[in-house]
């Protein structure tokens, strides 16, 4: 949308629902995010200030998932649980043909990178893993009995491992974009399915839980965003996938880059966490690694078949290389 | 034959341009699409000095998995051998033969050499990291 459209919608909305005539004295769209749009803004309404951020889908009329249409509910769940998350304000009516909603908006940056090695970090990079730990064990607390609205979003069959559907998709999609062979992912496709675990637990899993996924200060954890791939599952899902390798941007630690299993573990369970099984958390980590890889092969097809000639998408192609080594250092670590 | 600057020489110019010139005086998305083509050609540069290596230690390990073959005189056609061969390295290991004893090992330890040797062209410092 373009900012005239954004700027009436949300003129009407706010007013709808404060009362008062809001003055916009900024609003921006912010960059990044392939999935949605999101907008910042500052508005005076009423003599009050409000720092917001305004998300929506891109395109009327595109199928959403459920975990899109449900962020504004996760949101609120989340953060009636305990976590920390961006206040969410008001979940979107028909102002606008897309699906949207309206949060506070959360002073921090998100970048890998800068937490890994940014100097003003270091209080930060101690205080994130416990964190991190504690509001994920929160979100798995979440539950259906409660919150039942959130019964739309993706679940496994009855009796199915939660692992089984997530690696076959990835298989498919590596099967169906991958021209090249891979001998190192058919090693880690077979681990897995000889491997496949299948707990009882079901919990509410954040689906993309990782650095760059939450936004930070030199306080640590301000907000924890990107709801749009939860799903009912493993909790140890959200655990291996934070300790992917690309995920550590580098940091020497596995937990996000700066923290160790065995202190995420324990902040974990004593949060109200679930007994972490270390196993469980292995299989998500190579399943992670191996997704990554494959969306590393997905992605710079898109500069293969045109669809987006840039340097950077052409370059991605060869940061395959490093899921693979991460992978087999992984496997031989499981083999020992 | 051509004429000095040779290609080396010349992907060194490139990459110094975008170095020094469009690096040091943009910002944002041109900056960093400008870090990122630098590194593509001193990536590139790293591939063509040992481009001839990393094929013939890969065709070797292959040969030692799969049964000696021939390589190929023209580097073109060691790509689509490779390819070919490591298509079969991939059936082999979905059919279960890399599943343990000594074969997965000897499959392991070709494949860290290949991808290590991947790694020291697209990454080199992931690559010496992961030797120390």
């Amino acid at each position: 949308m373009d900012r005239e459209t954004v700027e009436a919608g949300l003129t009407k909305f706010l007013k709808e629902r404060t009362g008062h005539e809001p003055t916009f004295t900024a609003l921006a769209r912010l960059s990044g995010g392939a999935g949605r749009e999101t907008w910042s803004f500052d508005a005076d309404i009423g003599g009050e200030k409000l720092e917001g951020i305004f998300r929506c889908d891109p395109v009327a009329g595109v199928e959403s998932s459920a975990a899109r249409i449900l962020e504004f509910q996760l949101l609120k769940a989340a953060m009636d649980a305990g976590a920390i998350v961006p206040e969410p304000l008001w979940d979107g009516d028909d102002t606008f043909p897309v699906k949207f909603f309206v949060m506070r908006r959360v002073p921090g940056e998100t970048l890998g990178g800068r937490l890994i090695r940014g100097d003003q970090y270091s209080r930060a990079r101690e205080l994130i893993p416990g964190q991190l730990a504690a509001s994920l064990a929160r979100i798995h607390g979440i539950s259906l009995a409660r919150h039942p609205e959130l019964g739309a979003l993706l679940a496994p069959a009855e009796g199915e491992s939660p692992a089984l559907a997530e690696v076959r998709h990835y298989e498919q999609i590596f099967r169906e974009s991958s021209p090249d062979p891979h001998p190192v992912f058919e090693l880690a496709f077979r681990w897995l399915y000889q491997h496949m675990p299948n707990p009882d637990e079901r919990v509410l899993v954040h689906g993309d839980y990782r650095l760059g996924n939450f936004l930070f200060g030199e306080d640590g954890v301000r907000g924890i965003i990107d709801w749009e791939l939860a799903h009912w599952g493993d909790p140890m899902e959200d655990i291996g996938w934070l300790a992917v390798k690309s995920w550590r941007f580098g940091g020497r630690q596995p937990m996000a880059g700066v923290g160790s299993y065995e202190d995420f573990f324990r902040a974990y369970e004593a949060a109200g966490g679930a007994k972490v099984d270390p196993d469980r958390v292995r299989f998500w980590e190579i399943f992670g690694n191996l997704k990554w890889g494959v969306i590393t092969i997905t992605q710079t097809g898109n500069y293969l078949t045109g669809r987006n000639k840039t340097v950077e998408m052409a370059a991605i192609g060869r940061r395959t290389a490093e899921t693979e080594w991460e992978l087999l250092h992984l496997l031989e670590e499981a083999d020992a | 034959m051509q004429d000095r600057p040779t290609l080396d020489e010349l992907l060194e110019a490139v990459a110094g341009y975008l170095r020094d010139d469009v690096m040091a005086n943009t910002s944002g998305r041109t900056n960093f699409h400008g870090r990122v083509a630098m590194n593509v050609v001193e990536m590139v540069r790293r591939e063509i000095a040992s481009i001839e290596d990393h094929y013939a230690r890969e065709w070797d390990g292959l040969d030692h998995l799969l049964g000696v073959s021939p390589m190929p005189p023209h580097l073109g056609a060691v790509r689509e051998g490779l390819l070919e061969r490591n298509r079969q390295l991939s059936e082999l290991i979905r059919g279960g033969d890399a599943d343990s004893g000594d074969r997965r090992k000897e499959v392991m330890t070709h494949l860290r050499r290949t991808v290590h040797d991947k790694l020291k062209v697209s990454n080199p410092a992931l690559a010496n990291e992961s030797l120390s």
